[in-house]
């Protein structure tokens, strides 16, 4: 196993700096940069523009730019933004506790609801809830989550009036409350897309043990439909289960860009989003080494977690 | 009258009353202490669609940085909706006339308040705004804009409230660069990087809303300065909203979430809707900036003043306002607001006409070929029209107006670039042929706009400055170093509308429209002001409040 994890380590950090250097480079060539916002301002002259650039350090080669990043991102400092001056890790914790609120909930909301959907349709191969939640999952794939969260929004807090329009919490308030209430529509809009992804992956998953002999034996023997499908079937698909979660988690911390805007949720894809629109490179670097990390660590977890479930999977 | 008994009769009224008006009339104790106001009370939230990141406001920022900026700082004296300055931290405004300028307009002294406060506590002095000026002038300060201050020399602080400079040279703009030039105070930068301090990220101003919170990405709370030396705050706290998406801005303004929808406000698509909400005061508000085809003169099609005059009279301004923009925007025939003093309204009428159009054209010896195109010695009316890559209404405009221009014999390509291409090197080193472009040649209230006109404010002819269309005139120079050096608006007037004949005359570029926005606010907010000679909607946040 430490072997196993060492070479992991390796690879990983392989990983991490060809991320960066390819981040870093295609950042840096996209036209534009960080003083492009001040282009139009009234006042501000060419002159200005090139001493602002050269006290900000923008004008040194390339390469001595990102070896400079990178040393500091070796020693902890994640750098400080263009925009605020406040340290990147900072502005990331920040917004970390909003994304990992909506996320997970979303998440948690989708894994169970998109199970349930899955086994239950495979269970019942043919049958009009088979047919519904297949037609339910190609909508919901197809509607596009902009157009699905303003129409929410319209129906809910406009027209209806039950739920608030957007945002976190309402200032002055955030008590328990406040935050789950404004928790329903976005976590559920968010929700939309990943249950019928996992619907449609559980599904096939379940297919596929059921039509398996083993499975024709337990009926044989008698066993309950129910004990069947929890002990037998459920402990089957826990593999493409995990395999799936682990692809998924990255985007726990990632955020979602688009439902963010939408709901006005304070998280990281909107961080990231923002970051992109003003060219604030030392948070977008920042962002991007955050979610290269995740990704990694996701991998490995889910890689372990398998190995640790199925007896069969080694891991070398 | 018995010990420890207290009625009030008629004398001893009179005697307190006399005695209130004796301590009325102390200094200081003035109408603060008579007309005591009530305590501030409410909330507004008011929605930006950018987010306020810069909170030094001498720091490079934009537009919506100010907004936390006019609520936290004061400057010296600022300008209201009808041009005309009103003190703040100074006792009373400049003038040659109470001597605080010199006759020549170099010689300033300015005599500051002495009951202002800062928000830590510690009291307000000209070392504050000798510190700002300086701070200004300083090399290694990343600052926003040095016009102006960089004429200032020899500051002396004469006491705690009065303070004096001399300028290199009489510069008449100064004084609306001091409007909107905030004071800092010197004791937050004591040993620290101005440019990294960490006032940088928690402000500390004289003005009517301290700073309370900030929560990233999110928004800003503002409480009310208790102490404030002005008239208000009537607010006790304002929060600043940022909503990244103009539609769910527009949304949550509908919802009541937010009360005022500020910048970039409400898109021309939403007007009719948005005017007829209820309980919702929706407004259509002129901006300095105003949007045009520019020229690049040096090209040989539009050194031909025919040609010019020809393109704008083949240019159907009324549909392009009407049909893509909603009738919103004001039709213009200058580069200066219509709200402003110095605006002329007696421009000649731009006129859409293809058979004058035409005619010019011909008359001018520009003939067809045997393509459609008109040509003369060799130069075809064939050339490109660029604006930023993605904006979908110019595009059309764009299209509209290839379309229109193909029936006088002009052929244009449309050619687009992303923002930072197009407004580097391309626009300001004279590289394209004609622009579509929103551009504002002023600098908050003041006319000046030597810059962008002075013959040898070219760069791409050498010069230094924003004269980006090449354009030269002799008379122009000689009216904008006039207007430049005078103080008195009344003098400045006629040099001004003298100006906007000229360029109307000599078109260095179409004019379209004069920007307008569409702000709106909950009805009962009162205080909201619209005004022309500042950038943004809470210039004046000390004077909101909800009846």
């Amino acid at each position: 196993m430490a072997r196993y994890l060492l070479s992991r380590l390796g690879q990983s950090i392989v990983l991490l700096v060809l991320v960066s250097l390819i981040g870093f480079f295609v950042l840096n060539l996209a036209p534009g940069g960080p003083l492009s916002q001040f282009a139009l301002t009234p006042g501000m002259t060419r002159d200005e523009l090139d001493r602002i650039a050269e006290q900000m350090g923008l004008n040194r080669p390339l390469v001595i730019q990102y070896a400079e990043w990178f040393w500091r991102l070796l020693q902890g400092d994640w750098g400080n933004s263009f925009r605020d001056g406040r340290p990147v890790l900072e502005i990331i914790g920040d917004h970390l506790f909003a994304t990992l609120l909506l996320m997970g909930t979303s998440m948690a909301l989708s894994i169970v609801i998109g199970v349930w959907i899955g086994v239950r349709s495979a269970m019942r191969a043919g049958s009009f809830f088979d047919y519904a939640s297949t037609v339910f999952a190609m909508v919901a794939l197809s509607i596009p989550t902009f157009w699905f969260g303003l129409v929410a929004i319209y129906v809910f807090s406009l027209w209806l009036g039950w739920l608030p329009a957007g945002n976190m919490y309402n200032i002055g308030d955030g008590s328990f409350g406040d935050y789950a209430i404004h928790l329903v529509m976005p976590s559920i809009v968010l929700a939309l897309v990943n249950v019928a992804i996992w619907s449609r992956y559980m599904r096939s998953a379940t297919l596929d043990v059921l039509g398996q002999d083993f499975i024709r034996t337990a009926h044989a023997k008698g066993l309950t439909s129910r004990r069947i499908v929890f002990k037998h079937i459920m402990g089957n698909t826990l593999v493409p289960m995990i395999a799936l979660t682990g692809l998924q988690l990255p985007s726990l911390l990632g955020g979602a860009l688009v439902t963010e805007t939408v709901f006005t949720w304070p998280g990281m894809g909107r961080l990231l989003l923002d970051s992109l629109g003003y060219n604030d490179y030392p948070v977008i670097m920042g962002l991007l080494m955050f979610s290269a990390l995740m990704v990694i660590f996701s991998n490995l977890l889910a890689d372990i977690l398998v190995a640790l479930v199925d007896p069969r999977i080694r891991l070398e | 009258m018995k010990n420890g008994d207290f009625t009030l009769n008629r004398r001893h009224t009179l005697g307190l009353m006399g005695a209130a008006g004796l301590v009325a009339a102390v200094p200081g104790f003035g109408p603060r202490a008579a007309f005591a106001q009530d305590a501030p009370s409410g909330q507004v939230i008011v929605g930006f669609s950018q987010e306020p990141t810069v909170f030094n406001p001498h720091l490079p920022h934009i537009e919506v940085d100010e907004g936390i900026h006019y609520a936290i700082f004061d400057p010296l004296f600022d300008v209201d909706t009808d041009g005309t300055f009103y003190p703040l931290l100074a006792t009373e405004v400049p003038t040659i006339e109470n001597g605080g300028i010199s006759p020549d307009g170099l010689e300033w002294r300015i005599t500051l308040r002495d009951d202002v406060k800062w928000h830590d506590g510690e009291p307000f002095t000209a070392e504050d705004v000798k510190f700002t000026l300086e701070l200004l002038n300083n090399p290694d300060f990343r600052a926003w804009r040095r016009v102006g201050t960089e004429l200032v020399r020899d500051i002396t602080v004469v006491s705690p409230t009065e303070i004096t400079w001399r300028l290199d040279q009489a510069y008449a703009p100064f004084a609306a660069i001091l409007a909107s030039t905030f004071i800092l105070p010197k004791h937050a930068f004591d040993g620290v990087d101005p440019n990294e301090a960490p006032f940088n990220n928690a402000p500390i101003g004289t003005g009517a809303f301290k700073w309370k919170n900030r929560i990233s990405g999110d928004h800003i709370e503002l409480a009310a300065n208790a102490d404030y030396f002005g008239d208000g705050p009537y607010l006790e706290t304002v929060v600043i909203k940022y909503i990244p998406d103009m539609t769910v801005m527009y949304t949550q303004f509908k919802s009541g979430d937010i009360d005022v929808i500020a910048l970039q406000w409400i898109s021309p698509d939403h007007y009719e809707e948005a005017r007829n909400l209820p309980d919702r005061v929706v407004e259509i508000v002129g901006s300095p900036f105003f949007e045009s085809i520019q020229f690049n003169m040096e090209r040989p099609q539009f050194k031909d003043p025919a040609v010019r005059q020809a393109l704008y009279l083949a240019l159907d301004k009324p549909s392009i306002i009407e049909a893509l923009y909603y009738g919103v925007p004001p039709e213009t025939e200058t580069f200066m607001p219509q709200e402003s003093y110095y605006y002329n309204p007696d421009l000649p009428k731009h006129e859409f006409s293809i058979e004058k159009a035409n005619a010019l054209l011909d008359e001018a010896g520009w003939a067809r070929g045997a393509d459609g195109v008109r040509e003369k010695d060799g130069v075809r009316l064939a050339f490109k029209n660029s604006t930023t890559a993605g904006n979908e209404l110019r595009e059309q405009v764009q299209q509209f107006v290839q379309q229109v221009w193909k029936e006088i014999g002009v052929e244009i390509e449309i050619s687009n670039l992303p923002p930072a291409v197009m407004w580097g090197d391309y626009w300001s080193m004279g590289q394209y042929d004609t622009t579509l472009v929103g551009l504002s040649v002023l600098a908050g209230p003041d006319p000046d706009c030597s810059d962008f006109f002075r013959s040898d404010a070219s760069p791409a002819l050498g010069g230094t400055g924003q004269n980006y269309w090449a354009y030269a005139n002799p008379e122009v120079d000689t009216l904008l170093a006039e207007g430049a050096s005078l103080f008195s608006p009344e003098e400045r007037l006629p040099i001004y509308l003298r100006l906007q004949e000229i360029i109307r005359d000599d078109l260095p570029f179409l004019p379209i429209y004069q920007y307008a926005v569409i702000p709106g606010y909950k009805t009962g907010l009162e205080g909201y002001a619209p005004n022309i000679n500042n950038r943004i909607d809470t210039w004046n946040l000390r004077s909101w409040r909800w009846t």
